[in-house]
């Protein structure tokens, strides 16, 4: 079964990470890379991507003729997606393992950033016949 | 003979020759782990080189000889790495040239190879990859497609599966007595669930050629050349048969799902249901009656119905109620519930559906909401129906039945 783990933040969580100490920035980079290489090695890796910063997101409607109509205000307190993994795992509790592994990226200062991660099954075609 | 289908022939042949060829390898050199990665390459090569220059005579000697090369030359390198001596190399020649012999062992090894494969040891996805390449004669990539994950991801699966196995100490010999039975079992279950993946998916579960449960059904036919006297076996193979005939009437051309009831019989495949109906015909009377032949009855019984109506509700029930005393399933249960609504009233399934959800392992089941809003339909409850089918799409993660679960409620609510 699938999972996505999706890391959001506000704008100014963002903006807060953008101030962080290049000595932190690193070691959270370095653990990402680790982590990314050991989902790989564990057999259960399908996709990562990190996502530009909420400055530049914008916000599409089809306007008439289907022309984009763009908007780029957003409250302060709306939640944007930072970046995510996909990883295919046996059971709900083996994503919420690794989920909690993600949270425990390294934050400002070498503390441990328990950062939330949002767990959310991706659905898929398959079915037990129920034997 | 076209290219495509020499591509086709060649394709077929190394699958088929793949376990034979591993068993021979694995058994010489009594390492699976390299044997298997030394077979794999053998048969990209043969993939590469046998559409271009032909069939060599003797196939499986060929495959052979080039597996025993790799095996030697890893042997080699890493003999030379870690001795620097020549002895080492030297005694590696003893292996020598391949025979084609061991024949009389080959079923045997094919068998022991499925044993290995399906290790309680290892989880179930494990199992399934293991299977599909060590015995199945897939390549990582046509597992990794099936199943939706990168090339790499499944590559280290498979490598894990086979660190697993190396570090349980499993040999490659045939287990005997009890654990014989045990680990039959295991094969059993892995082999389902590999149909199973097959036959449920809309998307993936494709393999280049054909689809995983019709992978399945090749294997358990595999399975049965080589425990032709196994009830089970035969039972789980007619069950395969039987359910798959009804695969083109399953879903609309859009993808969605067509309930059994609403089918265009006319589509089912009525060869493979006699097949599957002889299989069982001639298993059941044996007598040693198992969870997968009344399954195969169930879905036999439901194949030989004309109509959706003339199916003999009865006689389902009655297959349920042994069922349910052989395994304490919550889905064989539920399904035992919605027969006794279909013989004696939907009252009646609603009661066993009640005893059900004291069952942890099924109360927050979606299957459990949707027979609730099937039956309280039947029942004339139209809005509970309706809020029954929402909460099971809600809570679902197949596409198709969330989408043919809001169609239920969406029609109540109309």
């Amino acid at each position: 079964m699938k999972y996505i783990l999706m890391m959001n933040g506000t704008k100014a969580g963002f903006a807060e990470y953008a101030k962080w100490s290049k000595k932190d920035m690193e070691a959270n980079v370095a653990f990402m890379h680790a982590f990314n290489k050991q989902l790989k090695e564990e057999g259960v890796f399908v996709a990562a991507e990190g996502l530009g910063w909420p400055d530049q997101a914008k916000l599409v409607r089809a306007g008439k003729d289907g022309t984009p109509i763009t908007d780029g205000v957003f409250p302060e307190s709306k939640e944007f997606l930072a970046g995510y993994w996909i990883i295919d795992v046996e059971s709900p509790e083996q994503a919420y393992k690794i989920a909690a592994r993600a949270s425990a990226a390294p934050g400002p200062g070498g503390t441990s950033g328990s950062m939330p991660i949002e767990v959310r099954q991706v659905l898929g075609g398959h079915s037990d016949l129920g034997l | 003979m076209t290219a495509q289908a020499s591509d086709f022939t060649i394709e077929y042949l190394l699958r088929e020759l793949t376990p034979q060829v591993l068993g021979i390898v694995a058994r010489r050199f009594r390492d699976f782990a390299a044997a298997e990665d030394a077979v794999q390459e053998a048969s990209l090569a043969a993939a590469m080189r046998w559409p271009r220059d032909g069939l060599p005579e003797n196939p499986r000697a060929w495959l052979t000889q080039v597996a025993f090369r790799r095996m030697i030359d890893q042997i080699r390198s890493e003999s030379a790495r870690r001795l620097r001596e020549s002895e080492a190399a030297m005694e590696v020649e003893q292996f020598g040239a391949p025979l084609d012999a061991a024949r009389e062992s080959e079923q045997d090894d094919t068998l022991i190879l499925l044993f290995m494969c399906c290790h309680p040891a290892l989880t179930p996805a494990s199992a399934i990859a293991l299977t599909l390449r060590a015995v199945g004669g897939l390549t990582t990539a046509e597992i990794a497609h099936a199943f939706l994950v990168p090339e790499a991801t499944m590559a280290q699966r498979i490598s894990r599966s086979k660190q697993s196995i190396k570090e349980s100490g499993i040999a490659f010999e045939m287990p005997t007595g009890k654990e014989r039975e045990q680990r039959l079992r295991a094969v059993l279950h892995v082999l389902y669930l590999i149909f199973n993946e097959g036959y449920t998916s809309s998307v993936g579960a494709q393999l280049r050629r054909g689809d995983l449960s019709q992978e399945a059904i090749r294997l358990t036919r595999i399975m049965r050349k080589l425990q032709p006297d196994d009830a089970e076996v035969a039972g789980l193979l007619a069950l395969m048969l039987l359910t798959d005939a009804r695969r083109l009437a399953r879903t609309s051309a859009d993808g969605e799902l067509i309930p059994l009831a609403k089918q265009d019989r006319a589509l089912w495949d009525r060869e493979q249901i006699a097949e599957g109906v002889a299989l069982l015909s001639a298993t059941l009377p044996k007598g040693s009656v198992g969870p997968y032949q009344l399954q195969a009855a169930i879905a036999a019984v439901h194949d030989e119905a004309a109509r959706a109506e003339e199916t003999d509700w009865p006689q389902i029930l009655a297959l349920y109620e042994l069922l349910r005393r052989m395994s304490d399933n919550p889905m064989v249960m539920l399904n035992h519930a919605i027969a006794a609504s279909m013989v004696h009233g939907a009252t009646k399934g609603l009661e066993l559906l009640d005893a059900l959800q004291e069952d942890a392992r099924v109360a927050d089941h979606h299957r459990l909401d949707a027979a609730r809003a099937h039956l309280l339909e039947l029942a004339g409850d139209i809005d509970a129906a309706a809020r029954h089918y929402r909460s099971a799409a809600a809570k679902t993660a197949n596409l198709p039945e969330r989408n043919f679960l809001l169609a239920q409620a969406a029609r109540l609510s109309g």
